[in-house]
């Protein structure tokens, strides 16, 4: 009878399991009928996914997630945010916790194939750059030999830091902090004479310093860090949604619909507007983009209704009037001379 | 023949006078030579400790009042103005402090949690206070009614449980009430006077094994898609459980009602829990990763103290077990457990389980968590119990054995009250630990109150030389408010039990 | 009902009433549910691993790790392997544990002391400082300790406290000579050895003739003097092998001479501090524990006060200090884990790091659990023979 007990406890146990891995349908169905988007940012990074003190989330990242939720529910708020580490963002997306994670993540080949992720686009194009105190004298990485370097563990920074100083016949001191905040006070308590890590942060992490004034950014980018949004492998639809809600904001850039001006720009001649905003032809015929990936014909419109086009997001959180103060340099329009390049919807 | 007068001796009756106390053991002098300069050495020791204390008292007040910043919307009000040094930045405590009581819980919704805390803390508090009645109902509430409706409060309850979640609980119910008879008469008698319900079970029992390994299959019947192992599975149960219970009705008599009776209300509770936390309150969901703060410090820490109560009572029995295999699992698992850090068990449950599970089952990252939490307290969970079951003298082990009672009841009705009793010092104490311990849940990427702390000091819109500074004095005060008044608790207590059992 | 009981009372007990064979089943049915426990965690971790392209293996420990650690007790670069920095990790977990045992004992000791002193300041200083410290979390005090006590208080290197040209103290740490052995400094070790084993011989003759004639040698003071004299002696003898490297300081830097690192000193004073508050409450229940009585009767024997404490008071207050001394012991070791959270390149956060860069979650954290196993086991062997050393022979 004992026995009969046990295994009686161990086959609900079983069945426990069995009931919970049933089988999930496409996320884009999941998404809808839930009602919101689930998007993995990070835990606190100005400029990128940072929280204010009401809950409300600013950012880079964050408005791209706004951007999804606008494509799909016509309401930049129907998206709620999960803060991830470092370390766990992959496990979060893998099993099904976070719909996207757009974490300052870079694109890397084995990010996008092996580990089962797909990248839906780059949103920011970014690099490895050192900061250093003005009064150090420094102008070039390269007369850095010797230097105490602040870094932060186990991240492709780490790596990158080594090969370049090897490279280049130098050595340094790294002062290895896991936690973001540990190590800016580190470097602004002059713990360390470099901070080292993407630029994209290297600025975000200057505005926050004592005396921002008093550090500059180094010239030298020793790596490619293209960062964006990424989603789990084997689910096309979800993927089309998020890689053309990121074309969609380059190209209402590109066609100068922005927030201010979409409901007039709805009323334009321009075939391409009017095919990208959803407004049906003089025949009456909808150009049908929109129910191409399952979404509503004027999809794009409620993008750029709900956060603006990407030259909006971006000067909004990182351009020249924020504390980052960051130039649109690579990440400016492919026509202005930059990297952003969308193909066309049509 | 003894003489039989004698003399009266004198008795005073009225008291005597006071004497002053002598010269020199009064007044201001004499306390400050006899607590503070009784010698050389002793008052240099006074001058340099008190100068220090002074020192270190002024350093506080003079950071955190005399040159405090009160007001201010940005870092730019509490960023000293040349050459001079800032005091204490409060508006940033003032701006973040609602985050770090509740994290990411949407503002709206923070009464549930208000009312969580309140609740707890109206059963806490009675329990707590030893001349307050009711003990045992208290506990009841506390254990098992105030964590459901806690986890239906901040989670929003509404868990879409499936048929096959019903199914699964009822089957199981049923099948324990075929074990009745067995409570009641003992297995021999249970089993054999009950031949035809052991066998029904047994088959059912079959046929669910056959379930599990065939998948649930539906058959068309009539047009109707019926699930025929299952619902026969629950049919065979069914009469199992009707013969069970007539049996223990018929065979005990009396006892045999009161039993069932009580069975059938444990049942229907269980099944008014189901649901409990299926029906919809139309409350808001809020996922756990919106949870943060006080309040997940408080989740972690509170649901691993009860977890590991029964777990480290059960590895406490083990470890003081007969039976050899028992005993080694026990102590092993303690053992082990109590030699790794916190740390190193945060990161196996939260990297090594899932690699545990089957592919595509996965827990929440607070769940895992909180069951490393648990397993980790359940370890020293066991040796305060094993402490205060080594205080149970002999006498009483022998005293209900004599009564007839088994190990069980034994270890249920006379030895673990007791014992228990002895060890709430220790068990307060334990969750002290494991108050500050739940810091470091930091390390596997969830926000408790210094996380949350720590999170606030990333915005470049607050960062100050003081901010930090500030942010970490309030924590501080906030950690040391509770786990000293824990600690009080626990002393008192342990007064308390010894002044009684010194009687 | 009786005709029930009275078919089974007719032959042997029934098996399933039978203690023994209960016991047996029970015991197997454990070992059956752990094995099935076991084998599907076993099922699934493989099945994992493959689906994310691993395989459970400790060859990854001899490949280049390809990062720095700034603190290594023994040579480390980023050409070595994982298996080296893993190494460096545990040596640096041993290094500060052992060293935050020590420094927590004596505070811990003269705190306790304090709280019991006549002194009502010096009294009431030890009980505030015990309910502060005891009761704000580990982690939060380093945090304090690190960005606030070390980084910010101390100088930049350039206005870094010079200790006459031969150290230097600075937030980017301790700068100190380091010594540097030549050929030759083994004799050095040979004194230190010759000095130790005449110290246990002291010890043992000090003893007899302590009961032979009563009279009393200051054995300690003799110890330490050969202590610290023999090894002296020994390196003399070689022609003084020892250089000693000064740091100098540099453009960014110092180079040269011994680093201290910042880390390791926030670590070290947080973690003292904290586990002293725990000793000094031991310290305090062990001599709160020996009766007023026995200070008495030493004096009544004509014992100085100071005697009274080292041959009286003492060791009976040992007998009850040293059980709780081995648990916290054991916490400090376990705590130093913490370093992680600054960056001080303990085991867990080495480990940490070459498990981010490798993926082998499960290789890690066996080998976190072996080592701090071991080093638990190690200290509560020790501390039992200390205790059945110290405990009191009853007649």
């Amino acid at each position: 009878m004992k026995r009969l007990l046990v295994g009686a406890i161990l086959s609900l146990g079983a069945i426990a399991i069995l009931t919970a891995a049933e089988a999930s349908a496409g996320t884009l169905d999941n998404v809808k009928k839930k009602g919101f988007v689930q998007c993995g940012v990070s835990q606190g990074t100005t400029g990128f996914s940072l929280p204010d003190a009401q809950n409300n989330w600013t950012g880079l990242d964050v408005d791209f997630c706004r951007a999804v939720a606008s494509a799909i529910f016509g309401d930049p708020t129907k998206v709620k945010f999960s803060p991830l580490s470092a370390q766990d963002r992959f496990t979060a997306l893998q099993s099904g916790e976070i719909d996207i994670l757009s974490r300052t993540t870079t694109w890397t080949m084995s990010r996008d194939t092996s580990m089962g992720f797909l990248f839906a686009g780059t949103t920011f194009y970014d690099g490895q750059g050192f900061m250093v105190r003005k009064a150090l004298g420094v102008d070039s990485a390269l007369k850095l030999d010797g230097a105490a370097i602040c870094v932060a563990p186990g991240t492709t920074t780490e790596l990158n830091l080594n090969d370049y100083f090897k490279a280049h016949g130098m050595t340094f001191k790294g002062v290895v902090i896991e936690d973001q905040s540990q190590l800016r006070q580190a470097y602004d308590e002059g713990r360390c004479d470099v901070l080292t890590t993407d630029s994209s942060i290297l600025y975000s992490e200057r505005s926050a310093l004592k005396a921002p004034g008093d550090h500059i950014v180094l010239p030298e980018v020793i790596s490619k860090e293209p960062l964006g949004p990424l989603v789990r492998q084997g689910d096309d639809a979800w993927f089309n949604v998020v890689k053309w809600t990121y074309f969609a904001l380059l190209d209402a850039e590109e066609l100068g619909i922005k927030q201010s001006n979409v409901e007039d720009m709805k009323k334009s001649d321009n075939p391409e507007i009017r095919r990208v905003l959803g407004v049906a032809d003089a025949g009456g015929a909808a150009p049908g983009f929109g129910p191409g990936i399952g979404l509503e014909e004027d999809w794009v419109a409620k993008i750029v209704k709900g956060v603006g086009n990407y030259g909006e997001i971006f000067a909004r959180n990182v351009g020249s009037g924020t504390p980052l103060n960051i130039a649109r340099g690579v990440n400016a329009l492919w026509k202005d001379g930059g990297l952003q390049y969308a193909p066309p919807i049509r | 023949m003894t003489d039989m007068s004698f003399q009266v001796p004198y008795v005073r009756d009225q008291e005597a006078p006071r004497l002053p106390p002598p010269e020199g053991m009064v007044g201001i002098a004499h306390w400050l030579r006899e607590g503070y300069f009784r010698s050389v050495g002793s008052g240099l020791v006074t001058l340099v400790l008190g100068a220090l204390a002074v020192w270190i008292a002024w350093r506080v007040i003079d950071f955190a009042v005399l040159r405090a910043v009160w007001t201010g919307g940005s870092r730019d009000a509490c960023l000293p103005a040349a050459g001079t040094a800032a005091g204490a930045c409060w508006p940033f405590v003032a701006d973040r402090f609602g985050q770090w009581l509740y994290g990411f819980y949407p503002i709206g919704e923070r009464w549930r949690v208000n009312l969580c805390f309140l609740a707890g803390l109206m059963l806490i508090v009675p329990m707590l206070t030893p001349s307050f009645p009711w003990k045992m109902q208290n506990a009841l509430l506390l254990l098992v009614v105030f964590p459901l409706f806690t986890l239906v409060m901040l989670t929003g309850g509404n868990f879409h449980l499936s048929i096959a979640d019903y199914a699964t609980t009822i089957g199981f119910l049923l099948f324990l009430t075929c074990l009745v008879p067995v409570w009641l008469l003992g297995l021999a008698q249970g089993l054999l006077r009950n031949k035809i319900g052991a066998w029904l079970a047994g088959v059912a029992f079959v046929l669910w094994l056959a379930w599990i390994f065939a998948g649930p299959e539906p058959v068309a019947i009539g047009g109707m898609a019926v699930p025929l192992l299952p619902v026969s599975i629950l049919a065979l149960l069914a009469v199992s459980a009707f013969l069970a219970v007539r049996l223990a009705i018929k065979g005990a008599g009396r006892p045999g009602i009161v039993v069932a009776a009580n069975w059938g209300a444990v049942c229907l509770a269980a099944l008014a829990i189901l649901v409990f936390l299926d029906a919809d309150f139309g409350l808001v969901t809020v996922e756990t990763a919106q949870w943060g703060g006080l309040t997940l410090t408080l989740v972690v820490s509170v649901t691993g103290i009860i977890a590991s109560l029964p777990l480290g009572i059960l590895l406490a029995l083990g470890r003081r077990s007969t039976m050899p295999v028992i005993r080694i699992v026990s102590i092993c698992f303690i053992e082990v457990v109590r030699g790794l850090p916190l740390i190193s068990v945060l990161f196996m449950a939260s990297v090594m389980l899932p690699l545990f599970l089957p592919p595509g089952v996965n827990f929440d990252k607070l769940l895992r968590a909180l069951i490393g939490v648990a397993l980790f307290s359940s370890a020293y969970m066991a040796e305060v119990v094993r402490g205060g079951l080594q205080a149970i003298p002999k006498g009483q082990y022998e005293g209900a054995m004599s009564l007839g009672l088994s190990h069980w009841q034994t270890m249920i009705k006379i030895i673990l009250p007791q014992a228990l009793k002895i060890a709430i010092p220790n068990i307060v104490g334990n969750f002290i630990s494991l108050f500050k311990d739940t810091t470091l849940v930091l390390v596997v990427g969830l926000f408790d109150l210094l996380g949350m702390a720590q999170t606030g000091l990333r915005d470049a819109s607050w960062a100050t030389p003081t901010t930090a500074p500030t942010g970490y004095l309030v924590l501080a005060l906030i950690y040391w408010a509770f786990c000293f008044s824990m600690s009080r608790y626990a002393t008192f207590t342990e007064r308390r039990l010894n002044s009684a059992r010194a009687r | 009902m009786t005709k029930d009981v009275t078919a089974i009372q007719g032959d042997k007990v029934p098996m399933w009433n039978d203690p023994k064979a209960r016991a047996l089943a029970i015991q197997v049915a454990v070992v059956a549910i752990l094995a099935v426990a076991g084998l599907v965690i076993l099922r699934n971790t493989i099945s994992n691993l493959s689906r994310m392209g691993q395989n459970f293996g400790f060859a990854f420990l001899t490949k280049t790790s390809g990062f720095d650690i700034f603190q290594a007790l023994v040579p480390y670069s980023s050409e070595s392997t994982y298996a080296r920095a893993l190494a460096v990790g545990l040596l640096n977990t041993a290094l500060i544990s052992s060293l935050c045992v020590v420094a927590s004992t004596m505070l811990g000791f003269v705190v306790g002391v304090m709280r019991l002193s006549k002194n009502r300041l010096a009294a009431r200083i030890g009980g505030i400082y015990v309910e502060f410290f005891r009761n704000v979390p580990l982690l939060l005090q380093i945090f304090v300790w690190y960005s606030l006590i070390v980084l910010q208080t101390l100088p930049p290197p350039r206005d870094a406290y010079d200790f006459l040209g031969l150290s230097y103290l600075s937030n980017r740490g301790f700068m100190v000579p380091r010594p540097l052995f030549g050929a030759g400094s083994s004799s050095g070790l040979i004194g230190l050895l010759v000095a130790l084993a005449a110290a246990v011989m002291l010890r043992r003759w000090a003893r007899r003739r302590l009961e032979e004639t009563g009279r009393s040698f200051p054995t300690v003071a003799v110890s330490l003097a050969l202590l610290a004299l023999l090894p002296m002696v020994g390196l003399l003898l070689a022609g003084l092998p020892v250089r000693l490297d000064f740091p100098v300081k540099t453009t960014f830097n110092f180079s040269g001479g011994l680093v201290i690192a910042p880390e390791f000193i926030a670590l070290f004073l947080a973690l003292s501090i904290y586990h002293a508050t725990y000793i000094a409450e031991a310290v305090r229940a062990g001599v709160s524990a020996v009766s007023r009585g026995q200070t008495e009767a030493a004096q009544a024997l004509g014992l100085s006060p100071a005697q009274a404490l080292s041959n009286v008071v003492v060791p009976q207050a040992l007998r009850v200090i040293i059980p709780p001394l081995a648990t916290i012991y054991m916490g400090v070791i376990k705590n130093s884990s913490l370093a992680v959270a600054i960056g001080y390149p303990d085991l867990v956060a080495v480990g940490g790091t070459v498990m981010n860069q490798t993926g082998r979650a499960i290789e890690i954290v066996l080998i976190w659990m072996l080592v701090y196993l071991s080093l638990s086991l190690t200290t509560s062997v020790f501390m039992n023979w200390f205790n059945a050393r110290m405990k009191l022979v009853e007649r």
